[in-house]
């Protein structure tokens, strides 16, 4: 049943170019597939290791930045995307090295200073990154033979790279590492006791989450074939962590529901009103208030409560398994 | 005069506004564990008050003043109305103090449009002060004047009067004071409006040399979280000391690197991040 509905989806999505109606829609889809996958990376650590990060735009950035001076240096694809993935690695572990010198609000603190400076540096050296202007690069590859120049290629092209984030993540949820991070998330103490290295734990989730940030970044400058310092703004690293959240961070489909959500929100919002900041603000408080713990575990709570006979209903409405123990 | 001078100077201004913009910050976060993402946002929104009421023929003074108490009042309706109910939960703080961000921001684009506003240097001010030779620009050292004066009225309050007493207390142990019959709740308000006005009024004085601008706000929250890793968190010294390294770094930075002025703030945060993860003057968490 579960394999069936999941063909049944891939299919779907696969033939979406030819039922989309128009390039417009198929570009919106391409933008959600490529914020889902970079929703998918901030997850790993916002759901499950349970450290909020709020410069994850910088990481994303620094593949874009690093892609765009390799192809505009000179480069062929292969270089700059090889060169682009190690940078963003590079990028993260030092991210890392600094931001889990703090759990929790020191933690958030410190990726977002992060992300600011990188923002700053994007912003400001002009002889690297074009400043305000940003860097235009020319022409998508063509990997065997495979040319990504029209909407639909590249939307496959998407596809096949966010079922392989997809699948990575089933894989990372079902593995002892992705139990050992939950772990980590809910009981750092009694982790660390039983022999676990919490903080190696903590450093490789940050890794992969770089990793996916990082090709989300080149999926990035080769859809819009420009980088700006827009792209690492804060207001970038909060809608990233508004997808995750908003789906319900700490599910495999949670950001993936979210990333579609904002990117539709602001194609219909910024259509209808020029406010998407404020309707981004607005919808942020809303959750945080009203739903806090995303669209797929509270519709998930929802179809429980409804389908759920009146003796698991009370029961459940004491204490919602797999709730996190407050502090 | 030399340029190292104006430098300097510059630098002691600027580490005097980021004192008052970062001590708030520093207290909400030490005693209420607030990370508020909204302090760039106070900052702003007293500038633009400000330069708004003295549009409207309000003095300087008394405009910074007002100022600084409407952003006050919002700040204690932001604390009483939505994080008074998030209590505990920082994660959700954290959201919601970023949504309101973008929010303010938002409307203030539409209020005052994208044009930087400017706000006078009041009369009394304008010009330059001779001092041991050198001639100062006055406005800049009445605002390392009113740094100073904020520091040790800060410092008086919370060392010597009852109700700093109290929020030292609220900041070791808020159970613990809770248990002592301290209203710590009531000392969460206090304390999110008086960081919030010191913020709004920064915004204010800091208007005749940074103008007010859409943008402000992300520029200066980065700016106050620095102080406060550097310094320590709920430290009035830290705070201090953080403020006038982060307002030296910035300067002479932006003037010997312009390409890497944020490069340059942010390796003294790492060093102290690396060596000592609480801050300079900040107590290590138990």
């Amino acid at each position: 049943m579960r394999r069936l509905a999941l063909a049944a989806a891939l299919v779907i999505l696969a033939a979406l170019p030819f039922w989309a109606g128009g390039t417009f829609y198929i570009n919106i889809a391409s933008q959600i597939l490529l914020y889902a996958i970079f929703a998918l990376g901030l997850n790993v650590l916002v759901g499950y290791a349970g450290l909020v990060s709020l410069g994850h735009a910088g990481l994303l950035g620094i593949a874009a930045y690093g892609a765009a001076r390799l192809l505009t240096g000179g480069h062929g694809h292969l270089a700059a995307i090889a060169g682009a993935l190690a940078l963003a690695l590079a990028a993260a572990a030092l991210f890392a090295v600094l931001a889990l010198r703090g759990t929790g609000i020191g933690f958030v603190m410190i990726t977002l200073a992060l992300g600011q400076i990188v923002w700053g540096v994007a912003y400001r050296w002009i002889s690297i990154t074009n400043g305000d202007n940003g860097i235009s690069v020319t022409g998508r590859p063509s990997p065997l033979g495979f040319s990504l120049a029209s909407p639909s290629h590249f939307y496959w092209a998407t596809l096949v790279v966010f079922v392989l984030a997809l699948g990575s993540m089933a894989m990372l949820v079902a593995s002892p590492f992705g139990a050992g991070l939950r772990g980590t998330r809910d009981q750092p103490r009694r982790m660390a006791a039983l022999g676990y290295h919490v903080w190696m734990i903590r450093f490789l989730a940050f890794l992969l989450s770089g990793f996916w940030s990082g090709v989300a970044g080149l999926l990035f400058l080769y859809y819009n074939q420009f980088v700006s310092p827009q792209a690492v703004a804060l207001t970038a690293s909060a809608e990233a962590l508004l997808m995750v959240i908003s789906g319900g961070s700490g599910t495999l489909l949670g950001p993936v529901v979210g990333a579609g959500l904002v990117i539709i929100m602001k194609n219909v919002a910024s259509a209808y009103i020029e406010r998407w900041n404020f309707v981004l603000g607005a919808i942020f408080v809303a959750i945080v208030i009203f739903m806090p713990d995303g669209l797929v575990p509270g519709a998930a709570r929802l179809w429980r409560r409804v389908t759920a006979r009146p003796a698991t209903r009370a029961a459940s409405a004491v204490a919602a398994p797999g709730e996190r123990p407050a502090r | 005069m030399s340029l190292w001078l104006v430098l300097a100077v510059n630098s002691v201004t600027f580490g005097g506004l980021l004192f008052l913009l970062s001590a708030g910050f520093s207290l909400i976060f030490g005693l209420m564990r607030v990370p508020n993402l909204t302090h760039g946002s106070f900052f702003m929104l007293g500038g633009y008050f400000a330069a708004s009421l003295i549009e409207w023929g309000l003095g300087f003074w008394p405009a910074a003043v007002v100022s600084g108490l409407l952003v006050a009042a919002l700040g204690g309706v932001v604390e009483r109305l939505i994080l008074r109910r998030l209590a505990g939960a920082e994660l959700a703080q954290v959201l919601v103090t970023l949504g309101l961000s973008f929010m303010i921001a938002d409307v203030c684009l539409k209020v005052w449009t994208g044009d930087p506003v400017r706000i006078g240097t009041p009369p009394a001010l304008q010009g330059a002060t001779a001092v041991g030779g050198f001639a100062f620009p006055t406005y800049r050292l009445a605002i390392s004047l009113i740094a100073v004066v904020f520091a040790v009225a800060l410092w008086a309050l919370l060392d010597r009067t009852r109700l700093g007493a109290m929020i030292r207390a609220g900041v070791d142990d808020p159970e613990m004071a809770r248990v002592a019959g301290i209203r710590v709740s009531r000392l969460f308000t206090i304390v999110f409006c008086l960081g919030a006005w010191l913020a709004g009024f920064a915004g204010v004085i800091g208007g005749p040399i940074l103008s007010v601008y859409p943008g402000l706000d992300q520029e200066m929250l980065p700016l106050a979280l620095v102080v406060v890793i550097l310094g320590g968190t709920g430290s009035l010294l830290g705070s201090l000391v953080g403020s006038f390294i982060v307002g030296f770094l910035y300067n002479f930075g932006q003037a010997m690197f312009p390409e890497l002025a944020y490069v340059v703030l942010f390796l003294p945060m790492l060093l102290v991040l690396v060596v000592r993860p609480q801050g300079l003057f900040g107590r290590p968490a138990v």
